[in-house]
């Protein structure tokens, strides 16, 4: 036997890619959010209140990604920002190529804030940097309060948590405070939300935040 | 399954390392994986299986070493290992800490299986 000594990250390609997309962001002076959760937990819901708050102070442009449709896109669309819709078919997860070749169709002047919809999936994103400034992790309430333990690496390299759907509490059997507690528990620093986007509770203090951000 | 994208992903490497005449030989390949680093291994094995099984790497292996999770409190100084992921340091509940291991997903190493007899 012999042995060829590598010391490689596994997904260095990724690596590499995402770099070169943080050095675009920073030369357009832009702020890049990665949106993370379940399917249905809430991103593009919370996009649109977020992009509702937002557009006639910020310059904002989207990209979505899932696994089939465009959808998102055409919701996206209606509030008049740039939106590129990634279709991965059966991808699990953006990855930082597909973001490079989105970003080719974007004309970035002037934008301060990209938003990236991730692929519904709190398992696979979590491996994928894509150049991204920060994660956000949305979790809604309908899910269990659980979900930090079962999926701990997205909540650990997330800085903001949304706890989304909170209208829907007394519905059903989430408690909020264990919620809380074990997301804090594998992240103390993340800036935790509870936000409706029926009743519009917490959208303005999550978009005060992420205006603070960029 | 993001699994089979990271199969895909050591298949690329021991191509861009190994000379193309010696991957009929490549035995094993040595990973690292944490513990909190969201990857199953039995699952990366099954994918690297199917994506290797009628190419010149059907007969690699994937040796994993699971790497724990540490943390280390620097409010009351010891470090701690668990399963789940917390950062919050488990002795005093501090959660100024910081993370030691538990996220790798590294390839460490190659192993090429030479012929059984060499001619010298
Ligand atoms: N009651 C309630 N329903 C909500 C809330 N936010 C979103 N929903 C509903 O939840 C469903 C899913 O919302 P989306 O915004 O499409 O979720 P998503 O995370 O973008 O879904 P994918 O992109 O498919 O993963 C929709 O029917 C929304 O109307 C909320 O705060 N309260
Ligand atoms: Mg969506
Ligand atoms: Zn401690």
């Amino acid at each position: 036997m012999s042995i060829v000594t590598i010391e490689r990250k596994v997904l260095e390609k990724n690596d590499e890619l995402a770099l070169q997309n943080r050095e675009v962001f920073q030369r357009h002076g832009l702020f890049v959010v990665n949106i993370v959760s379940s399917p249905g937990s809430g991103k593009t819901s919370i996009l649109e209140q977020t992009l509702e708050h937002l557009k006639n102070k910020l310059h904002i442009a989207v990209i979505e990604g899932d696994v089939q449709t465009d959808f998102d896109a055409q919701r996206v669309a209606k509030f008049n920002v740039p939106v590129v819709q990634i279709v991965t078919n059966g991808g699990c997860h953006l990855d930082a190529k597909l973001v490079q070749d989105a970003l080719a169709s974007i004309n970035l002047d002037g934008i301060k804030l990209l938003i990236i919809e991730n692929v519904g999936n709190l398992v696979c994103p979590a491996n994928y940097d894509l150049g991204e400034n920060v994660k956000v992790v949305v979790a809604s309430t309908t899910e269990g309060d659980d979900k930090p333990l079962k999926y701990p690496t997205m909540f650990r390299n997330a800085s903001a948590l949304l706890i989304n759907k909170i209208d829907l509490l007394p519905y059903i059997n989430c408690n909020l405070t264990e919620l809380k507690t074990n997301a804090l528990k594998i992240n103390p620093k993340l800036k935790v939300f509870e936000t409706s986007c029926t009743t519009k509770q917490g959208i303005a203090e999550w978009c005060t935040w992420l205006e603070k951000q960029v | 399954m993001h699994e089979l994208s990271i199969a895909q992903n050591i298949v690329e490497i021991i191509h861009k390392h190994i000379p193309e005449a010696e991957w009929e030989k490549v035995a094993s390949v040595h990973l690292k994986i944490g513990k909190v680093a969201g990857v199953v291994s039995d699952s990366l094995d099954f994918s690297f299986q199917a994506i290797t099984a009628e190419t010149s790497l059907r007969n690699t292996r994937l040796e994993v070493e699971s790497i724990p999770f540490r943390v280390l409190c620097n409010a009351c100084g010891v470090t701690t290992e668990n399963e789940v992921g917390f950062t919050v340091c488990s002795e005093c509940g501090s959660g100024n800490t910081k993370v030691l291991s538990g996220s790798e997903l590294d390839i460490t190493e190659i192993e090429i299986a030479e012929p059984a007899v060499k001619i010298s």
